[in-house]
């Protein structure tokens, strides 16, 4: 895409930023809806979009493995930004839709971008039956725990389905999740327990792959801090079940919040706050003129977890308009796993 | 030596400042007509550019209705689901008092790279929602003004968009032209998901124009420019003929000079090499004194050309000029290049002279007797090469070309004929005076011919394009009076308000002559397909050029079709031949209307068939044929709350027609002017500068009894025959030049033919102006001879060699 596009964007986008903190996830909520503690959801209809709300996403990451036990990772975002609080038909619609698409291989990573705006039918989400597209990307079915998922891009594009094998789980306070020391916060439940069979093209044939995937559903209209400047995200499922949601989010000066949810095998949650866990940085990679760390070691006393998480393509960097590092990682140490890790503000 | 042989060829300059002068003059003369135009051209060019560069055109392909100029953004959201990246854009026009407004509508999300102007994101934040939410509108600084007027949404200037026109989101775009959900075209993206759907599945009605189609304007456009760089060559000619009179004069009175340097031990080829490097100075000191001269130039037309461009073509150019590097450095070279052209020669004949040949001081060019038979072959050759052209010609650079070589050659066999002329008299004349008058005429003439045939191509410019205006515009004239029947024009500002308008005015009894039109292709070409009611208006008032039986019956019943002259001469359609009008229909041609000013074809069929084919189109425009204008504009403006512009009277359209044609030809008229006055120029210098050489030959004329007084007032009557001569083989020259640019020019670069008037009183007015350019051109060499002390007169006979 292009810079001048990227510079109108950065500024209303969910991912990192230049000041004021994540592109304006840092700045004054003005107008919009701010995150309330003990939520109550109401679903189908929290699927959908929540336009009084700045920011929103659906965020897909998917760890495969192919016929010859290739590992593969495969993502599908669709995010919402919205320059006023509230929905509106047609062009007048204040409402900004992106999607970003990835396949990841040991070797190789693919990535595609989507623009749209809200209100002209191009991008949307719809509960029930749920679908959320951006032009032919898609991820659509009766209800959020069966759905088909695919997009495509210049060099790659996938079709995969998706079976729900676990509940919803709700981080946080029953999904109000605090993001920074001052309050900060954003509604955030997932779906990690999916189980996925599909398959890949990419540029040397098509792949039948069969895995995991792990939905994010995130909104919120300023869930950063102003001196909180990029994060450090791991969702990490372990060989027996149980399965890992962990971020740091880094400060302008040197300090950092991390906090994450421990899933049980049969979906019982615990939430871990400031402090209970810790991310450490053990090796860089130089990637898209950035040094990025790509394998960590991460640790839950509590929990008895002290694994080093390794990226099974250090490059996989998304060339997308805000950029950032997201793929597939591996587990090793106390649990053993494989998972996905996100890393924005580099 | 090197000194000392500079100083000795700068000393003669400082002894003839005259001769400096007119080398510098004339050659900065040339340069600045050259670069004048040059910087007019290259100003348009980029202002075309930056308008380009708004859609994306050459640079994107593009997705256009196959018919109509519009389509459901449905189709939009259809592409976009299958996979398609394509970025939506709606473009369409608003009048305001000060003229039309451009409007364009993108997607700011999925417009390409540099389609949004650059300050419009410089400040990323607020950009989006500017834009988006807040409706802004981006427009020319020169434009904002008028836009403000216009337009209820917020605007904002920008310099990188073209002038007249104005950048917003697509969805302000179309509530501000009232096209809800409507689009013109989508730019296709260059990088494309895998495994798309063809096209045609998901969009049938569309189609993909690759970027290196269209442009079309582009193509219009270059025909003026090619036209404005012409004169800009012409002018350019009669400069560098000053140039080489002066340069070839001051080498051949250097003679003596350059035997004195070369004696004392000057090595031939460092003196030629001071010679050149002298030119050169010379030429970079008057190229820069040119390049001034034709800032100047352009931008006091640039206004003009740009009225010219915008009403002829509907292209805006900015009307403030930029110093550019590529034109002042074409006129350096310009400047460069015209002074050696018109060196070369000396400086060879120099370097071949033999070290101790005779200095004498023979009237320069009367050696040049070989070189007349040459220069007349050459002359013969070239009117041949014309003649041919004017069968042969086929596109606009060899029109240019064969009325160049038209000029050249009548340029290059005046000193022949007037030689002819002057021998008759000579031979005729019975008095010895005027014996020896017209020989001593005759043995000027070489000296004086180089500005003579600059007075010749100036007159004759200047008859050919008076003619061609003229011709021009009483064919206009007399066409507004036939196309501008209706006594007055409503614009309605939506379909409803016209609805309204329609029913009250039907009611009222006047009678309704709806316009409706689509942009669209037909036979390959951009063209407007319009539906008219036919009725007695159109019956009386059309003239066609060519047509076959009842043209309007047909028309009226869906039968047939009518063309205007362009269409017809492009695609060589006309009366009996099949017209694709729409896909699956098509129509024979039944008449061919002239329709000047229009620069694309144009084709009518009835409105019944119209309605069929684009029933998207709704009438907004129509013209009111009534008894009473006045009363009735009253009345509707009493009933409907019509702003300005809204309702024109035929008057005013005329008014306004006749005004976009009047400053059409400003730029011509200007350059016509300035054409002539550098022949006048020529004549006055050559003629000062043959008057200090002619001493010797009138001293005996003197001593055998003529008075001072009798050899001045000789003096000026021999620049009155030698301008009158000149005048006479100028007329047909001009004729000639007024037909090939109405018959040849016109149809290439216009698509219509004119018929050719003659205009006697303006001709008679332009002998009148060239004599009086000879007269005053001569009248300071003449009083100078006429008080030439005696004493001069019988230095003569003293220092005779």
């Amino acid at each position: 895409m292009n810079a001048r596009i990227f510079a109108i964007l950065l500024c209303f986008l969910p991912l990192p930023a230049l000041a004021q903190g994540f592109a304006g996830m840092g700045s004054e909520a003005e107008g919009f809806a701010t995150p309330q503690p003990d939520p109550t959801f109401d679903f189908p209809a929290d699927h959908g979009p929540h336009s009084a709300y700045r920011i929103e996403w659906w965020y897909l990451t998917a760890n495969m493995t192919g016929p010859d036990d290739t590992p593969y990772g495969l993502q599908w975002t669709l995010f919402r930004s919205a320059l006023e609080p509230e929905e509106r038909e047609g062009w007048d619609s204040p409402q900004i839709w992106l999607g970003h698409a990835a396949v990841t291989t040991p070797d190789t990573h693919h990535s595609a971008e989507r623009f749209a705006r809200g209100g002209i039918g191009q991008a949307g989400v719809t509960p029930a039956p749920f679908e959320a597209w951006i032009d032919d990307w898609r991820m659509a079915g009766e209800t959020l725990a069966d759905v088909s998922l695919r997009a495509t891009g210049p060099d790659f594009s996938y079709e995969v389905d998706l079976n729900a094998q676990g509940p919803l789980i709700f981080h946080g306070q029953n999904g109000y999740s605090v993001k920074s020391e001052a309050g900060q916060a954003s509604y955030y439940y997932s779906q990690p327990f999916y189980s996925l069979t599909g398959t890949l093209t990419l540029p040397d044939g098509s792949v039948e792959v069969t895995g995991n995937a792990w939905l994010d559903r995130e909104w919120s209209s300023q869930p950063l801090a102003e001196d909180q400047d990029g994060w450090d995200w791991f969702s990490l499922s372990f060989e027996d079940g149980a399965k890992l949601m962990a971020f740091e989010l880094r400060q302008s000066d040197g300090r950092s919040y991390a906090s994450g949810t421990w899933i049980e095998p049969d979906g019982r949650t615990t939430a871990l706050p400031d402090g209970a866990l810790s991310a450490t940085p053990l090796e860089t990679t130089d990637v898209a003129d950035r040094t990025v760390p790509t394998t960590w070691r991460l640790e839950v006393p509590g929990r008895g977890v002290d694994v080093t998480v390794q990226a099974l393509n250090p490059k996989a960097w998304m060339a997308v308009t805000p950029p950032y590092w997201e793929g597939p990682v591996t587990v090793t140490g106390s649990h053993k796993g494989r998972g996905y890790l996100e890393m924005t503000g580099y | 030596m090197t000194r000392a042989g500079l100083s000795a060829l700068w000393s003669y300059w400082r002894c003839n400042p005259l001769q400096l002068f007119t080398l510098i003059t004339g050659l900065a003369l040339a340069t600045a007509l050259w670069s004048g135009v040059q910087a007019i051209n290259t100003e348009a060019r980029a202002s075309y550019d930056a308008a380009a560069a708004t859609l994306g055109e050459g640079t994107f392909d593009q997705l256009l209705p196959k018919s109509g100029d519009r389509f459901d953004q449905s189709i939009y959201i259809d592409l976009r689901r299958a996979g398609w990246q394509v970025a939506p854009v709606l473009e369409g026009r608003l009048t305001g008092a000060d003229g039309p407004l451009r409007l364009i509508g993108i997607d700011p999300l999925t417009a390409p790279a540099g389609i949004m102007p650059q300050t419009t994101t410089n400040d990323a934040g607020q950009s989006l929602s500017d834009v988006v939410t807040a409706q802004t509108v981006f427009v020319h600084p020169r434009s904002v003004a008028a836009a403000r007027d216009m337009l209820t949404s917020p605007v904002v200037a920008d310099r990188n968009l073209a002038p007249g026109t104005a950048l917003a989101d697509i969805g302000t775009v179309q509530k501000l032209l009232d096209q809800p959900g409507q689009l013109s075209r989508l730019i296709v993206a260059p990088r494309q998901a895998r495994d798309l759907p063809a096209l045609n599945d998901v969009a049938p009605d569309l189609r993909r124009l690759s970027a290196n189609q269209g442009a079309d304007a582009g193509r219009l456009t270059d025909s003026f420019h090619l036209n404005l760089t012409a004169f800009g060559l012409l002018s350019f000619a009669v400069g560098i003929f000053i140039v080489h009179g002066a340069i070839g004069l001051a080498f051949e009175q250097r003679r003596g000079l350059v035997r004195s340097l070369r004696a004392l031990g000057l090595p031939l080829r460092r003196l030629i090499a001071l010679l050149a490097l002298e030119l050169v100075v010379l030429a970079l000191l008057a190229g820069c004194l040119g390049i001034l001269l034709g800032y100047l130039i352009a931008a006091t037309l640039l206004p003009d050309v740009a009225a010219t461009l915008r009403g002829l073509y509907g292209a805006s150019i900015s009307g403030t000029l930029q110093l550019r590097p590529e034109w002042w450095l074409s006129g350096l070279g310009i400047a460069l290049l015209g002074t050696a052209l018109a060196s070369g020669g000396a400086l060879w004949r120099t370097a071949r002279m033999p070290v101790l040949a005779s200095a004498g001081a023979r009237a320069w060019a009367m050696t040049a007797g070989r070189a007349r038979v040459w220069q007349t072959w050459l002359a013969v050759m070239m009117l041949a090469i014309s003649l041919a052209l004017v069968w042969l010609a086929d596109g606009l650079l060899l029109g240019f070309l064969c009325l160049g070589c038209l000029l050249l050659g009548a340029a290059l066999a005046l000193p022949a004929c007037l030689d002819r002329a002057l021998l008759l008299a000579e031979r005729l004349s019975a008095a010895v005076r005027w014996q020896w008058f017209w020989a001593d005429t005759r043995q000027q003439l070489p000296g004086l011919s180089l500005a003579l045939m600059a007075l010749l191509l100036a007159i004759a410019a200047n008859v050919g394009v008076s003619t061609m205006v003229s011709s021009f515009r009483l064919t206009f004239t007399a066409f507004l009076d036939q196309r501008l029947a209706a006594e007055l024009y409503i614009n309605a500002r939506s379909p409803e308000q016209s609805d309204r308008m329609q029913a009250f005015l039907v009611q009222d009894g006047a009678t309704l002559l709806p316009v409706q039109s689509v942009d669209t292709r037909l036979a390959g070409q951009p063209a407007e397909l319009y539906g008219a009611r036919i009725g007695p208006t159109y019956i009386e008032n059309w003239r066609f050029l060519a047509q076959g039986t009842d043209p309007w019956e047909r028309v009226a019943s869906g039968e047939a079709v009518i063309i205007n002259e362009q269409l017809a001469r492009r695609a060589d359609l006309w009366p009996g031949d099949i017209l694709a009008v729409a896909p699956g229909l098509s129509l024979p041609v039944a008449g061919v209307f002239g329709d000047y000013g229009n620069p694309i074809g144009q084709a009518i069929i009835g409105e019944a068939l119209f309605r069929d084919l684009h029933p998207e189109v709704a009438v907004t425009r129509f013209g009111l044929r009534t008894d009473q204008p006045e009363a009735l504009r009253d009345r509707l403006e009493a009933r409907f709350d019509l702003a300005a512009g809204q309702i024109i009277d035929q008057a005013q359209v005329k008014r306004m027609s006749m005004q976009v044609f009047e400053r059409t030809f400003t730029v011509t008229g200007a350059l016509n002017i300035l054409t002539l006055a550098v022949a006048g120029f020529a004549m006055l210098m050559s003629l000062l500068t043959l008057a200090g050489m002619r001493l010797p030959q009138l001293a005996p004329a003197w001593a055998l009894g003529l008075t001072r007084a009798e050899l001045g007032r000789l003096e000026l009557l021999r620049a009155l025959i030698l301008a009158a001569l000149t005048l006479i083989c100028a007329l047909p020259l001009g004729l000639a030049l007024a037909w090939v640019l109405l018959a040849l020019v016109n149809v290439e670069a216009f698509g219509w033919r004119l018929p050719m008037y003659l205009f006697p009183v303006d001709y008679a007015r332009l002998a009148g102006l060239a004599i009086l350019a000879a007269l005053l051109a001569a009248a300071w060499p003449a009083l100078r001879l006429a008080r030439t002390p005696p004493a001069d007169l019988l230095k003569v006979f003293a220092n005779e060699r």
